[in-house]
């Protein structure tokens, strides 16, 4: 189909020159906005993502800047966590789930043939609601990562490893404890090693699945603080309910709803423009409903 | 999940009840320091005529010349349990980490129960395998075949089984998160097993190490059947060996008074054992419960 | 549980991949092996005559009939002893004492060690007090007794966990009803939980018949039929045991008498199955099976 074709190809122009000419073609219900030339980390189009008979996702396509902060907003089960785990293909583990579509990074379709899948999850690392650091030591989570990716040399390893703890903010509540095990600290503290473990990878971008539900407020402020340090270095998609928090961290809003039984996007573009003028009902009832 | 109903008010029903299921527990709970005491008691002849130093200082195990170091056998017992162990958790734990991670469901589903059909195979049925098949064949390498080689390849046979199944529970017990932590950061999936499950499971592996050596320590028949019986610290993997139950076994029929009692020791000795593998799968067990170690 | 991590890594090559199949699948077909030889030397053997006949010429001739008897005998003898100890022992657990409780935890931890005990330390004990103490000599009683005590542990362990998978609700309801507690166990948990009991009941029976040593110890190795419990007998696994090693030409019978043992065991394990699914599709919980 020539239109379709077109229409790809001057995305993938977009992706590869990084320049935002005239959007060409139309996505039915999103709006890309035109802003200042940027390049694009993410290209996706046409991404359905379904468990068996059940499709969690339907047809979303967006596109994501880099060094962007894009929250992804909206009610539970509309596959705002498919979409994450889409990203740096998680759900090749997950049994029973097929997705179709077109994710570019770059010039390639990560979810095409002869990709490493490997080297992706190096360059998109992931942050999960329950902070899961492994069951060792504090220096091991963070050694072990970095030894599987082929860094042997042990003065690099501490300088890393001593560089993303400063990052994350750890530094200098774990440098004594290095060698304890990472259970012991606290929620919080647990999750910014998480962070930090992903960090020490060098990715290019941080998916976030609601990083902080599962923390107290000082702890959630802590992350938020940290995810604000990171913003331009790394491209990051951030999933969230708090609506507050999207607003503080997002540069970029995408919003999702239950639409005939699958989650769909509803709306998506700059922070601004999605909470002060809000251009689709759905997204306008929502933002009311839940901060009123 | 006790289910203590607001009942503590006494009737003539309840009581009986109460006094059966008492009587009944006590009987459970006291069985152990029955087992011990009638053991004991049936030892002390020995030990105190004999003396706890000659059961390893007289020159040979030889009863009824007033021969009773224990040694030969009780270095028959530990080389056999310690050559099936060393056998049996390597190829216990590749079955684990296969039927877990590798194996496709169906054919996974049909490994466990296939193993946990093995598991309950009759020392007897082994021993007679390896009596007519295992020994001719190693007696072509260098007779006689009964062997310590034979008794601990049976032996492996039969703990291979339970080792492996425990192994597989620990494995698949390690919670998701560490997987998909794992996969998140790039981890290959062997890296990924060895360098994260594995580890976080080791507790409970250790486990399964500790309860198999119980088992192979305790194996009578299968042992008695292809080890040769003799009464002598092997030279070799080929020469026959004899461990402390075989020997129980085969002497018992016609061991009098004093003999008799000597095997009693004998039976300390592996109750001693026992209680060692036991305290040893405490620790291991409220290890697991701890959750985290450091490195 | 299988951990799905398949997906798509057949697209790459992982090296342990090939090694772990092929250990696996070798360690596997060793059991294979072993059985099928057994069955390949021993099925010929098999008639109706000979699961019936009484042995002749030390064994090498005849049948097994009187061996049969006796086995059936002592596992019954085993069964009626340890079966209404482990119910009142479990029923005691759960329904009368709580889990912290220092009795509770004091007969855990003994079932416990009773269940590391080696079986030649059972036959020991066995002799020393059933056929010496008690004075039942060399007899079915005797071995029936042993076996008892060494499968106590097991049938506590699986009772225990079927009684407490029978949920609260029941148990208030009685009590609404005013039962009392004794009837309240008898008829309203006992029969709940008897499905998982009885396949633990099994798994003590497989486990049963597949002792050799203690048997040796108590209950001797006469292979004439038994006129009575105090009378010795062998079991099925003491003949195989006396044909292959003391009894010169007795190896095919030996093998005869394996394939009816395997042919039990199979038959307990597949009971065993077909009733854990029943009892996992009515009440969607599992039977515990004790490693």
């Amino acid at each position: 189909m020539p239109s379709e074709a077109m229409e790809i190809a001057n995305r993938l122009e977009r992706c590869d020159s990084g320049v935002i000419a005239n959007a060409k073609g139309h996505r039915s219900s999103s709006a890309i906005a035109l802003r200042e030339p940027s390049r694009l980390f993410w290209c996706i189009s046409d991404l359905t993502v379904s468990y068996g008979e059940a499709i969690a996702l339907s047809s979303v396509s967006i596109d994501i800047t880099q060094g962007s902060v894009t929250a992804i907003i909206g009610p539970s089960g509309c596959g705002k966590s498919s979409f994450l785990c889409c990203l740096n293909r998680l759900t090749d583990f997950i049994p029973g789930c097929c997705v179709s579509g077109r994710i570019l990074m770059g010039p390639q379709d990560i979810l095409g043939n002869g990709i490493d899948d490997t080297q992706l999850r190096r360059k998109v690392g992931l942050i999960f609601q329950k902070p899961n650091p492994f069951p060792l030591s504090i220096k091991r989570n963070l050694e072990l990562p970095l030894r599987e990716h082929g860094l042997h040399d042990q003065h690099q390893i501490d300088a890393i490893i001593e560089d993303t703890l400063r990052a994350a903010g750890l530094w200098k509540e774990v440098k004594d404890r290095l060698k304890k095990p990472a259970h012991q600290l606290s929620g919080g503290q647990q999750q910014r090693l998480c962070i930090a473990r992903a960090l020490a990878l060098k990715p290019d971008a941080l998916l976030m699945d609601e990083p902080c539900s599962a923390l107290d407020p000082i702890a959630a402020g802590a992350i938020e603080e940290l995810v604000l340090s990171l913003r331009e270095r790394y491209t990051i998609v951030i999933v969230t309910h708090n609506l507050r928090q999207a607003r503080r961290l997002g540069t970029d809003v995408a919003f999702f709803w239950m639409q005939d039984g699958a989650g769909t996007l509803i709306e998506s573009g700059p922070a601004s423009q999605i909470f002060d003028a809000p251009r689709q009902d759905l997204t306008k009832m929502y933002l009311q409903g839940v901060l009123a | 999940m006790s289910s203590h109903l607001a009942l503590r008010v006494t009737n003539p029903g309840f009581s009986l009840a109460n006094c059966i299921l008492w009587g009944a527990a006590t009987i459970a709970g006291t069985l152990i320091g029955l087992i011990v005491f009638v053991v004991l008691a049936a030892a002390m002849p020995a030990l105190s005529n004999v003396g706890l130093e000659r059961f390893v200082t007289d020159a040979s195990w030889h009863p009824t010349s007033d021969q009773f170091n224990l040694a030969p056998l009780i270095v028959g017992t530990l080389l056999v349990a310690a050559g099936a162990l060393a056998l049996a958790c390597p190829i216990s734990l590749a079955a684990a980490v296969f039927v877990t991670f590798y194996a496709p469901p169906s054919i996974a589903t049909v490994y466990r129960r296939l193993m946990e059909l093995f598991a309950g195979v009759p020392s007897v049925l082994f021993g007679l395998w390896g009596l007519v098949v295992l020994v001719p064949l190693i007696a072509k390498l260098s007779p006689p075949g009964a062997s310590l080689l034979a008794a601990i390849l049976v032996v492996t046979l039969m703990v291979l089984p339970t080792i492996m199944l425990i192994a597989a529970t620990s494995l698949s017990s390690v919670p998701i998160e560490h997987l998909h932590g794992a996969r998140a950061l790039g981890f290959s999936r062997a890296s990924t097993i060895f360098k994260v499950i594995i580890p976080a499971a080791r507790s409970g592996l250790a486990a399964a190490a500790v309860l198999g050596a119980g088992r192979a320590i305790g194996e009578t028949m299968a042992v008695m059947m292809v080890a040769g019986n003799v009464v002598k610290i092997p030279d070799s993997i080929y020469d026959p060996v004899r461990t402390l139950s075989a020997n129980i076994a085969l002497e018992i029929a016609y061991a009098m008074d004093l003999h008799r009692s000597a095997l009693f020791v004998s039976a300390l000795v592996m109750i001693a054992f026992v209680v060692v593998v036991v305290w040893a799968l405490e620790l291991l067990t409220s290890k697991a419960a701890f959750q985290a170690n450091a490195d | 549980m299988q951990i799905d991590l398949i997906a798509v890594e057949s697209r790459r090559r992982d090296p342990w991949a090939a090694i772990l199949w092929v250990v696996s699948l070798a360690a596997i077909s060793v059991f294979f092996c072993v059985l099928a030889d057994i069955v390949w030397r021993g099925a010929g053997q098999i008639s109706w005559s000979f699961i019936v006949e009484a042995p002749r010429n030390a064994g090498r001739a005849g049948g097994i009939g009187s061996i049969v008897v006796s086995t059936v005998l002592i596992l019954l003898v085993c069964l009626a002893t340890a079966l209404p100890l482990a119910v009142g022992a479990a029923l005691f657990l759960v329904e009368v004492v709580s889990p912290v409780h220092p009795v509770s935890r004091f007969v855990r931890v003994s079932l416990d060690t009773l269940a590391a005990v080696p079986s030649v330390v059972f036959g020991l004990f066995g002799n020393a007090f059933f056929c010496v103490v008690l004075g039942l000599g060399f007899s079915i009683l005797s071995g029936g007794l042993t076996l008892a005590c060494m499968i106590l542990p097991l049938l506590i362990r699986t009772t225990e966990s079927s009684i407490r998978s029978v949920p609260q609700r029941y148990r208030y309801a009685a009590a609404a009803l005013g039962f009392t507690k004794g009837r309240t166990m008898v008829r309203v948990i006992l029969p709940l939980a008897s499905p998982g009991i009885l396949v633990g009941t099994l798994l003590g029976l497989g486990r049963a018949i597949a002792e050799t040593v203690v048997l040796v110890f108590t209950s001797g190795y006469v292979d004439r039929m038994p006129s009575s419990l105090l009378d010795s007998g062998r079991s099925l696994s003491i003949h195989i045991f006396d044909l292959s090693m003391n009894v010169p030409g007795g190896e095919p019978a030996a093998y005869g008498t394996a394939v009816m043992l395997v042919c039990v065991l199979l038959v307990i394990n597949g009971v065993v199955l077909c009733l854990a699914k029943l009892w996992k599709s009515r009440t969607g919980l599992n039977v515990a099976t004790a490693a």
